[in-house]
């Protein structure tokens, strides 16, 4: 009896076998969500409910969960961007030098995503935009799907001409999640590899938004388009028509490419040191980790800080040709679902590490302990930023130390929340 | 008759001279001296000496010197001046005969391949269809031509097979392997070295001496060996010296620095007239339709567009590799090699010398796709990755698909290896022997493709940075039989072929420059 009463009992709405495999070997005991249990991997729409006002659900000190109750506020593209707007013109507010502009009056260490508007509300502001480089190319995404249903690219005013009409009647019109989208300036000067354009997925684990913790995982990957990538306008349906029929096809797991195929981070890293050198290549990931832990400081203060929660994020993040990485989107429920032997592999270790660190010791969970795990479970995640351990001792903690051929950072970087050193991009 | 030194040494100068008289870089150095004439510091007194002065401090001295080690590194010292031909490209007679053969075998292949699917070896490409191939050079990776007819020319275990049977007739050769009791494959008695020598040859890759590839893991303080090491590469690069950069690269290169250091050993610089060279060369592509070109489209599919790491690059590959079946200028290297191009004219235009086409003998297109695809990772410029890729071939990779009794061909990597592993792990070699998986059957393909889609990228690299460096293949044989030292254990094990094989299906996650080091210099012997 005793024996089993230190077993933890998990629950999933998820039926994958990365997460199902790992909760058996550590011996975890399946029960339903009726039953009393201690961890539930859930899908965000199960967490809606779960946190909802009207449930009145009330999680005991012994209970987990891998999501935050209002996660969309990071992971919807509309609040994502308006929390980082938000975030911004407070720190200009208070005269923070992370603020600081340029002459064009662009930010210059927070200008990581790509213009955006949410539509129709800010249309009149978009066109405005529009007007200043009418031969730029947007992007159309809406606001509450996944998966890249309904994604689109405009280059003319009159491709949108809808959400012109619903700007302009009155305040009737509901705008309900469903309706609104957003509209980004496309990156149209990817980065390209062997003539291929690619993206990022990087995971990040967040176990606790104040003070903020968060994790990075080293082994993200480059999704490839094997479609060649062209700008030219005549494409743009061509492109619409590849990036929705991938939408369709690919089991729900990212928007705008056929898979080519996928490279480590590691090689990437390879080959941009080869062929750009070693400085601007660590510069570019130094970048990388920076604008991922300033979104989540974005949106740590509007973040139900729930201490029965962590969460593990996919960042999708594109990198131009000029070695500026922007943010595209963060999911919450990065993909499970496995595409090759290799791909099983990776997801099946990322899960473990992430429980290795959610769930110390693979014990029954106290939610009220401290969330800091020792060195030795972290597996494949480094310290990505360290909010406590930053403000403690000044110096910085996360990223320190190299990794040889892996991912990591070489050499200490000072990034608290005070004055950055940010003395590669000055 | 030995040649008296001092008449080797006459004979060599000749050469590199004659070679550098009609090259690009003589024509550049008349220029620079004429232009020189205008400069104060040449007077007409001394007129000489100060533009041979102009010429060091301008650094195209360096640039000659460079010129002239790349000639002595690429072609082999000459031998008695009455030797034939032959005898420059290969002094066995019975190695001759053999890859003569061997070519023989691939040519009617190819033209029975030709006759079966009624397509000429060669022929002129409609004006509509070359249009058509322009548009799309830069992503040939997106067509999917119907290959399905195309048989590749041949698998390595072929070649093997044809190494295997070779015999030195001079030998006796009874019912039983007689010479060194040698029970591998290789039957010939070529000589290769052994650990000693080779501890010896490839002294900097010592215990006490700091290597890239092991003293700069991340456990190791950058300021122990890295940092300096970075240094000196940054130097070298400063001073433009070939002879130093190959000294150098034997510890293995810093990313950074690689795709430089390797242009600099291999004396590619890049100059206008390279490119025109390379542009001409893609002409000549979307002007004529080759059967070998089926070929090799076949194979990147199969290969590189399959490989974790290089697929990105396969529109490189056939840019590269098209242009590279079709540079005559490569014809020069066969004087030093054993094997003879066959030959084929356009269709229609037999005996015209400007329509004629080789095709690179023995090309197991295989690896030859596979040794383009990593320097992909260093050069992203089509006509600098040509011209890499070209030069390595020529002092490289052709020795792994011709049959000659040089240190660095592939009978004699095939037998270093052997012998090698005959010699220091005798336990393991006659156990995979008794159960039928004879040890070459599986290290083979490793080193006919020098590793290449074996190996992880980075371990690739620093492995070819040592083949940079020796100036040799043989590192390869050493580095197959440290990969069974290594699996040893396990190897003693199987009781299959298959099962031997299962067991070294997968090197991506080793570590080459500490095997190397172990087994050269950590083994007792």
């Amino acid at each position: 009896f005793r024996i089993m009463a230190g077993k933890v009992k998990w629950v999933t709405d998820i039926e994958k076998s990365v997460l199902i495999n790992n909760f058996e070997k550590r011996g975890w005991i399946q029960v339903a969500e009726n039953e009393d249990w201690n961890f539930y991997w859930m899908s965000v729409q199960t967490i809606r409910n779960v946190f909802s006002v009207e449930t009145g659900y009330r999680l005991s000190d012994d209970q987990i969960v891998n999501h935050f109750p209002n996660h969309y506020e990071l992971t919807r593209k509309d609040l994502m961007v308006k929390n980082i707007k938000r975030y911004r013109k407070e720190l200009e507010k208070e005269g923070s030098p992370l603020a600081e502009k340029d002459e064009n009056g662009k930010y210059i260490y927070l200008d990581f995503v790509p213009v955006t508007f949410m539509l129709p509300a800010d249309y009149n502001l978009f066109v405005e935009e529009f007007r200043k480089n009418p031969s730029s190319t947007w992007i159309m995404k809406p606001c509450g799907k996944a998966q890249g249903k309904g994604i689109f690219l405009i280059n003319k005013l009159s491709q949108i001409k809808k959400w012109s009409r619903d700007s302009k009647t009155s305040s009737f019109v509901s705008q309900s999640s469903k309706e609104a989208y957003v509209i980004s300036l496309y990156i149209n000067n990817p980065l390209l590899i062997g003539g291929k354009k690619f993206d990022l997925r990087l995971y990040v684990l967040v176990s606790t938004y104040r003070p903020l913790r968060c994790y990075m995982y080293k082994l993200g990957f480059c999704r490839f388009c094997t479609v060649k990538y062209t700008p030219s306008t005549s494409e743009l349906d061509n492109m619409f028509v590849h990036l929705t029929n991938v939408a369709i096809q690919k089991h729900g797991d990212d928007y705008n490419h056929i898979h080519g195929g996928k490279w480590t981070v590691s090689n990437l890293r390879l080959y941009l040191e080869s062929t750009r050198g070693k400085e601007v290549t660590n510069k570019l990931f130094d970048e990388i980790h920076w604008i991922i832990v300033q979104s989540l400081k974005a949106v740590a203060p509007v973040m139900n800080n729930d201490k029965h929660c962590f969460e593990c994020y996919g960042y999708d993040i594109i990198i131009d040709d000029k070695l500026k990485p922007w943010l595209i989107e963060v999911n919450a429920s990065p993909s499970l679902t496995s595409s090759t032997a290799n791909d099983r592999i990776l997801k099946y270790n990322l899960i473990n590490d992430t429980l290795n660190i959610a769930v110390p010791n693979g014990e029954i969970p106290d939610c009220k302990w401290n969330k800091s795990p020792p060195k030795e479970v972290l597996g494949n995640y480094e310290v990505l930023y360290d909010e406590e351990m930053a403000q403690s001792d000044g110096s910085d903690r996360d990223l320190r130390g190299r990794s040889g051929q892996s991912t990591g950072v070489k050499g200490s970087r000072a990034r608290d929340s005070g004055k950055p050193v940010l003395t590669t991009w000055k | 008759a030995m040649l008296d030194p001092d008449r080797g040494l006459s004979l060599t100068i000749a050469r590199v001279v004659q070679r550098l008289q009609g090259s690009s870089l003589h024509s550049q150095l008349e220029r620079q001296a004429r232009v020189s004439l205008h400069k104060p510091e040449i007077k007409l007194e001394s007129l000489k000496e100060d533009i041979k002065d102009f010429l060091k401090t301008s650094g195209w001295e360096k640039k000659l010197q460079n010129a002239v080690y790349s000639e002595l590194n690429v072609f082999p010292s000459p031998c008695h001046p009455a030797a034939p031909p032959e005898h420059i490209k290969e002094p066995l007679a019975y190695m001759r005969k053999a890859q003569g053969s061997w070519e023989k075998r691939i040519l009617k292949s190819l033209n029975s391949m030709c006759t079966e699917l009624s397509i000429p070896l060669a022929q002129k490409r409609p004006v509509s269809e070359q249009k058509e191939l322009l548009n799309k050079w830069n992503e040939m990776g997106t067509d999917e031509p119907d290959l399905s007819l195309f048989r590749p020319v041949y698998a390595p275990k072929d070649f093997l097979e044809v190494l295997m049977n070779l015999r030195n007739p001079n030998y006796e050769n009874g019912e039983q392997p007689s010479f060194r009791n040698h029970l591998g494959l290789i039957q010939v008695p070529l000589k290769v070295k052994d650990i000693p020598e080779l501890k010896e040859d490839f002294s900097e890759l010592g215990l006490n001496i700091g290597q890239l590839g092991i003293d700069d893991s991340a456990q190791v303080p950058p300021e122990f060996f890295e940092n300096e090491h970075v240094r000196v590469g940054q130097k070298v690069l400063a001073e433009q010296d070939s002879a130093a950069a190959q000294q150098y690269v034997r510890q293995g290169c810093p990313t950074a620095l690689r795709a430089d250091l390797w242009a600099l050993i291999l004396n590619i610089s890049n100059q206008p007239e390279d490119i025109l060279y390379y542009e001409q060369l893609k002409s000549n592509v979307i002007q004529h339709d080759l059967l070998v070109d089926s070929l090799i489209y076949k194979d990147v599919k199969l290969t590189a567009s399959n490989d974790d790491y290089y697929f990105v690059f396969e529109d490189y590959l056939y840019q590269v590799l098209l242009c590279f079946s079709r540079d005559t200028s490569v014809l020069e290297h066969f004087t030093y090699s054993s094997a003879t191009p066959p030959k084929s004219y356009i269709q229609g235009k037999l005996g015209m010398e400007e329509y004629a086409v080789f095709y690179p003998p023995n090309v197991n297109f295989n690896s030859f796709i596979l040794s383009v695809a990593p320097l992909c990772f260093l050069y992203h410029e089509p006509s600098k990755l040509y011209q890499i890729f070209r030069e390595m071939y020529v002092r490289f990779f052709f020795r792994l698909h011709s049959i000659s009794s040089h240190p660095s061909g592939i009978v004699s990597l095939c037998l270093l290896f052997e012998t090698l592993l005959q010699t220091h792990l005798p336990q393991l070699f006659y156990h995979l022997r008794e159960i039928g998986a004879q040890p070459l059957r599986i290290s083979f393909k490793w080193m006919v493709r020098a590793f290449s889609g074996y190996l992880a990228t980075d371990q690739l690299l620093l492995l070819w940075d040592r083949i940079l460096g020796y100036n040799s293949l043989e590192i390869l044989a050493v580095l197959a039989a440290a990969v069974f030292a290594f699996r040893a254990v396990n190897l003693m094990e199987v009781t299959s072929l298959a099962a031997a094989e299962a067991v070294l299906a997968d090197l991506s996650t080793l570590k080459v420059m500490p095997l190397l080091q172990i087994f050269l210099f950590a083994t007792v012997t």
